[in-house]
């Protein structure tokens, strides 16, 4: 660690995009994430890693609030947002999503053609001016999702029809459409192959340039490969939180330690 | 035998042979199951199917036809004595099976035995006091003839029954002893058994799709006996109905149709809507009581809603818009009218159309809802652009399964749009619609083999082919969307 001071200081020193204070969720009577305090940084990719079930995605869904759909899910504490408070009244949970985006554990696309389910936020949120810039947003997030060369020359079939990886680059070129502050990215590599998984990285690090990244993933390597930060869940505790390099070579927490090297998981 | 011990016995022989081929089932697996190629109970269950079904078809046959040998049977005797008309026969047929009824009663009640009453003679014995005793009472004395007919009736049922008794018994011993002996450890009697549940899937299936080949066939040899006595372009294109002399279907087409287009105006969106409230926006709480309330709607008889067409919505529709009314327009003569039989109608069709919409929408995967919340749409947006177009296939045909009842309400037509067949494009006024038009034409005092009556088969076919058409052109709809998306 001692290798990089400066960088070590320039992710410390960055902005904190995402603060939770003692936050709780309950689906009725489970308590599914206890009291976890995480502050998630600017322009840095953070991986969310931990045993199935630990609570991962549902703390990831708290960030934009799409825990609101789930009728029983119950959430306390604060989640500020550059310093807002995102669970505020006055806040807009429709223009909160627009700015944390999301890419989902299981692929799904909507039942439009692939070039629809791209311009779909783009156009919801009337950022292109003209068809042509349309064209040029579409073009540029299947880019970056890593589908371009698959999908070019049939823009304009079901986007249903991709097989489950292709599905999955193309929810990721979605999310990508509506340029979010921050997107939330949750197991987006578990359906692909090496070679688009690491496109995926690839964008994923591409991002980190004007974004912040929260991505939750069951690969080590992945986490390791690509974020500068990593919190370990673990029955729905924040058991750990610190640099990637840290956690994977020098971990606090003896529970860390063990899933990390395959003892709990 | 009567019919329930017939069906006591093999029920009580299919019984026998569950348990008799279990257990012989599993004594020639040597008492362990994992001997055998299908659970017990499957053997057991073949040998009981063995026994049932081709005992109980051949019952229910029997017990269909008999009848109608016998009558055909003994119409001969009847005949043979005289010509008669169709009238005639079928009042003397009457007597003749009265009298056979209280022949029979006599042999079932030990009154007298089968000989006696094949003895007995009209010109010796008098039969009436005897009938009478009998509780049958018979209006004059009985003729030669007819008891003749009767003794026929009476011997036939009674060598039929035995017949029958003996067939069915014997047909259910032996199919179940056929299945017995089949029994063994290597007999597959769970594949046998999925042949069976398949084939009386596949004969449930016929039976309904021959009642409906059955029911068209018989509309069609009436339709074109109507078209025998009316031309069926006078039909077809005839623009004036009154019901005798003028037969022409356009103006009750037009009503039917006018009528239908304005329930579907009021039950499209406002059903439509409130399925997208429910499955959407209700919290659990609102809708835990809202969807029962709404369903409640659907069960009202239609007759009820014809009440209120007539004695509400129509007054109202007239003070609004009759001479008079609140907007001071002379729109609207009468209650009766177009307007207010189709507003009701689409008040009838609302929890119809809300409530499949709402299965349909609730059907979309709360994934894609998700996709578009998370990217910052709007829960309107979402709807709009992905619920809808998802669920649209369904919600079409949900419409168009509206249309059809509508097309074929007669209820609150009758009470509601009056009975006065015409082509005009003013709601305000009474109009009639087909299905009204058939009622009238069959409760009429006119002969079922005049044109008159039977122009009731040709709406009722016209009807049907639109109906027809309707369903054909939604699944045509439902393809086409499936092909697109899927
Ligand atoms: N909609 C829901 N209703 C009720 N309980 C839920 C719901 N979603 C999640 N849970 C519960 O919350 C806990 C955390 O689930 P979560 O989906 O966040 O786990 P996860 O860490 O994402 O797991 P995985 O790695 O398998 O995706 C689990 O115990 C789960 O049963
Ligand atoms: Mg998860």
């Amino acid at each position: 660690m001692y290798d990089e001071p400066a960088l070590e200081s320039k992710v410390t020193n960055k902005d904190i995009k995402i603060a939770a204070r003692n936050v709780q969720v309950f689906y009725g009577d489970t308590h599914a994430i206890k009291d976890v305090n995480v502050e998630i940084q600017d322009k840095t990719v953070t991986a969310f890693i931990g045993p199935s079930g630990c609570g991962k995605s549902t703390f990831l869904r708290c960030l934009n609030r799409m825990n609101d759909t789930i009728d029983i899910c119950r959430v306390e504490g604060d989640i500020l947002l550059d310093s807002e408070d995102i669970y505020d009244k006055r806040v807009d949970p429709v223009q909160l999503r627009a700015k944390v985006g999301m890419v989902f554990q299981k692929p799904n696309p909507f039942p439009k053609s692939i070039y629809d389910n791209v311009a779909y936020g783009p156009r919801i949120h009337g950022l292109a001016k003209n068809k042509s810039d349309l064209d040029e947003i579409v073009e540029k997030s299947l880019r970056r999702g890593a589908i371009w060369d698959e999908v070019k020359d049939r823009l304009h079939a079901p986007g249903t029809g991709l097989s489950g990886g292709q599905q999955q680059r193309l929810c990721i070129a979605r999310a990508v459409a509506t340029e979010p502050e921050v997107l939330l990215m949750d197991e987006p590599c578990s359906a692909l192959d090496p070679i688009a998984t690491g496109q995926v990285e690839e964008l994923i690090d591409e991002l980190r340039d004007s974004y912040s990244v929260v991505i939750v993933t069951h690969s080590m390597q992945q986490a390791a490969r690509v974020s500068q930060k990593t919190a370990f869940f673990h029955l729905g505790n924040l058991v750990e939180y610190g640099e990637t390099s840290q956690i994977f070579t020098n971990p606090v927490d003896s529970r860390t330690e063990s899933y990390i090297t395959g003892r709990i998981g | 035998m009567p019919n329930l011990w017939i069906l006591i016995i093999i029920g009580v022989v299919a019984v026998m042979g569950f348990v008799g081929a279990r257990q012989r089932a599993l004594s020639s697996g040597q008492g362990d199951i994992r001997n055998l190629h299908s659970l017990p109970s499957f053997y057991g269950t073949n040998a009981m199917l063995a026994g049932l079904i081709p005992s109980l078809v051949v019952l229910a046959l029997w017990t269909a036809f008999q009848p109608l040998v016998i009558q055909s049977s003994v119409t001969h005797i009847i005949e043979a004595d005289q010509e008669l008309s169709d009238g005639q026969l079928s009042l003397a047929m009457t007597d003749v099976r009265r009298i056979a009824t209280g022949l029979e009663l006599a042999i079932e009640t030990g009154r007298l035995d089968l000989n006696q009453v094949m003895d007995m003679r009209a010109d010796v014995t008098d039969v009436r006091p005897l009938l009478g005793e009998m509780g049958v009472a018979v209006g004059s004395d009985v003729t030669p003839r007819d008891l003749d007919a009767a003794q026929r009736f009476v011997a036939m049922a009674q060598t039929g029954n035995l017949l029958k008794t003996v067939l069915v018994i014997a047909l259910s011993v032996l199919g179940t002893a056929f299945a017995f002996v089949r029994t063994s450890a290597v007999f597959r009697a769970r594949n046998a058994v999925e042949r069976v549940t398949m084939a009386l899937l596949i004969a449930a299936a016929s039976i309904a799709i021959l009642t409906t080949v059955g029911i068209v066939l018989s509309m069609i040899v009436n339709t074109v006996e109507f078209f025998r006595l009316y031309p069926a372009t006078d039909f077809f294109f005839g623009t004036r109905w009154n019901g005798t002399s003028q037969l022409g279907v356009l103006p009750l087409l037009w009503g039917t149709l006018y009528i239908s287009v304005i329930a579907l105006i009021v039950a499209v969106p406002i059903g439509l809507f409130a399925a997208i409230y429910l499955s959407e926006y209700a919290s659990p709480a609102v809708r835990s009581f809202a969807k029962p309330a709404l369903e409640v709607l659907a069960g009202i008889p239609t007759i009820v809603y014809g009440l209120f067409a007539l004695l509400t919505v129509g007054p109202f529709l007239l003070r609004v818009f009759g001479s008079g009314g609140t907007f001071g327009v002379d729109w609207m003569s009468g209650a009766t009218a177009v307007i207010t039989a189709g507003v009701v109608m689409g008040i009838m069709l609302i929890p119809f159309v809300s409530s499949l919409s709402d299965d349909i929408i609730n059907a979309v995967p709360q994934a894609m809802r998700d996709g578009s919340l998370g990217l910052g749409a709007t829960p309107s947006e979402t709807i709009k652009q992905v619920v809808m177009p998802a669920a649209l296939p369904g919600i079409v045909g949900a419409i168009l399964l509206a249309a059809s009842r509508a097309i074929g309400e007669t209820m609150i037509v009758v009470l509601g749009a009056g009975a006065a067949a015409r082509l005009s494009m003013n709601p305000f006024e009474a109009m009639t619609t087909v299905t009204t038009r058939i009622v009238s034409q069959l409760t009429g005092d006119a002969d079922f083999t005049s044109a008159q009556a039977l122009v009731a088969f040709a709406l009722g076919m016209t009807l049907f082919v639109i109906t027809l058409a309707l369903n054909v052109f939604a699944l045509y709809i439902v393809r086409k969307y499936r092909e697109q998306y899927d």
